[in-house]
């Protein structure tokens, strides 16, 4: 399974990439493999400032839903629109057209407690 | 159930895990939910052909004068309708208003019958058959013994013909011959499933299931024959509306409240049957219904059904995303004046009131 080194990860399977203050998140190969076909995902915070850990949306599979905890605390400043029309990019191309959200981060520390890419593949295995 | 240490392994277990199988615990057992992926899986048994592995289904054997007896008093049913190499759908009622399980039984001659039984009821139905056997009905839990696959698909008729000189075009819906396959005889070949895709259920020792595995998935590669797990099983029967123990029928819902008037006669007496008579002639207060969500979100068990107006009018027992139809579906108990076709009902799914709408069951 891959874990781009580029990226940062959390145990919740999220992944981050930052572009100075903003960070692009989405869910990792391993999450979306352990969820199973995507059918449905809903993000609803667009333009709410949120804390880290909060909830940002969910995500639905076939047969099981599942909470997206933001990972870094900010303001929600995008969500992708692809994804309303075409969940299964989660499946196919997690970490490219498979994004959730863009974050203007509050405070740029929140990255320090982010596992990097050898951290979590001990996790996800 | 999350200790994988105490899970039961079906014989094939090793075998899933080797050709992808994912694993998860489900009624006690260590299953494989998906191989490929749910979806594919799914299609491939709608529109072709599938095979599961669902060993961990139990089996008991019925023996002697008094076997039919004891069925009629414990299942709702009419067994006394059944002839030699005939099935049946039937429940076991409770006597405090619910069921015990659903079960199939077969009638193998006029005094031998086979009951099959959820997974996860096993011990619960043994014990309650035993209990009523007061006409010591010679009774075998045959359970850890028996392995069975389910052949699913318009095509599942092709695969498991190349395997048998048995006349599978003869065997009718309901219906089972024993016989021979891949060269192992004594097998059950039942016109059954839980897909409402056609096609077989094979019951074999748990000895000969690798082997006729291997002879099936060979015989089936022509037809692209693939495994398929647990999670299509359950888009496959939800979009017929097929009650799943556990979800849609439990201890406390009645056999006329989830629409099982069909296998509930009262022209014979069975356990509590006489307050089952009484719900149907005073109409059921609650009634299993199917729905299709018109605003998007997907419906899961234990989601509150509402009026739209914050009340609480049913709850949700079962529901998915179907992979056939393409929009989110489900069941669930309304109150008999919400529960006609077309009714405008809501589905209380993280906080919000969505609108969905009574359909008629089965939705494909």
């Amino acid at each position: 399974m891959e874990f781009p080194k580029e990226l940062k990860y959390t145990k919740e399977h999220e992944w981050i990439k930052v572009n100075g203050d903003v960070a692009t998140i989405g869910i990792t190969e391993f999450a979306q493999s352990e969820l199973g076909d995507i059918v449905f995902v809903e993000i609803e915070t667009v333009g709410e400032v949120l804390n880290t850990h909060d909830v940002f949306g969910t995500v639905e599979a076939v047969k099981t839903v599942s909470d997206l905890f933001l990972p870094v605390g900010g303001e929600i400043i995008e969500k992708n629109p692809e994804l309303d029309t075409n969940p299964q990019l989660v499946n196919t191309d997690p970490y490219g057209n498979g994004w959730m959200i863009k974050v203007k981060m509050n405070n740029n520390d929140d990255i320090k407690n982010l596992l990097s890419s050898d951290e979590y593949a001990q996790i996800a295995g | 159930m999350t200790d994988t240490q105490s899970l039961k392994h079906v014989p094939l277990n090793d075998l899933h895990i080797a050709i992808g199988g994912k694993m998860v615990p489900f009624a006690g057992f260590n299953m494989p939910v998906q191989y490929s992926g749910l979806i594919p899986e799914h299609h491939a048994v709608r529109n072709n052909v599938g095979i599961f592995d669902v060993s961990h289904m139990g089996e008991f054997k019925l023996k002697g004068e008094g076997a039919l007896d004891l069925i009629q008093r414990v299942t709702s049913n009419d067994a006394s309708a059944l002839f030699d190499g005939k099935i049946q759908y039937s429940c076991m009622p409770n006597d405090t208003g619910g069921i015990v399980d659903d079960l199939l039984v077969y009638r193998n001659s006029k005094d031998e019958y086979y009951l099959v039984v959820n997974a996860g009821n096993i011990d619960k139905d043994w014990n309650w058959l035993c209990k009523h056997n007061t006409a010591n009905v010679q009774m075998q839990n045959l359970s850890d013994k028996i392995s069975l696959f389910a052949i699913q698909g318009p095509n599942a008729i092709k695969v498991i013909q190349k395997l048998t000189d048995i006349n599978l075009s003869e065997i009718e819906y309901y219906s089972f011959k024993i016989g021979t396959l891949a060269g192992k005889s004594d097998i059950i070949i039942s016109n059954t499933g839980y897909t409402g895709a056609g096609g077989f259920e094979i019951y074999m020792n748990n000895e000969d299931a690798e082997y006729l595995w291997n002879k099936i998935m060979e015989a089936g590669k022509e037809y692209q024959i693939i495994p398929c797990g647990l999670g299509a099983r359950d888009t496959l029967r939800l979009e017929k509306g097929f009650c799943l123990y556990g979800h849609d029928i439990d201890d406390n819902t009645s056999p006329i409240e989830a629409g099982l008037g069909w296998i509930t006669k009262f022209t014979k007496e069975f356990t509590n049957s006489n307050y089952h008579k009484s719900i149907k002639e005073n109409k059921p207060s609650k009634k299993l219904v199917g729905f299709k969500m018109i605003d998007r979100g997907i419906p899961r068990q234990f989601y509150n059904i509402t009026d739209g107006k914050g009340n609480k009018i049913g709850e949700v027992t079962s529901g998915t995303q179907s992979p056939s139809l393409n929009i989110a579906i489900g069941m669930g108990y309304v109150k008999s004046e919400n529960s006609k076709e077309g009714a405008e009902i809501f589905i209380e799914i993280r906080g919000k009131e969505l609108k969905a709408q009574v359909v008629k069951i089965p939705f494909l």
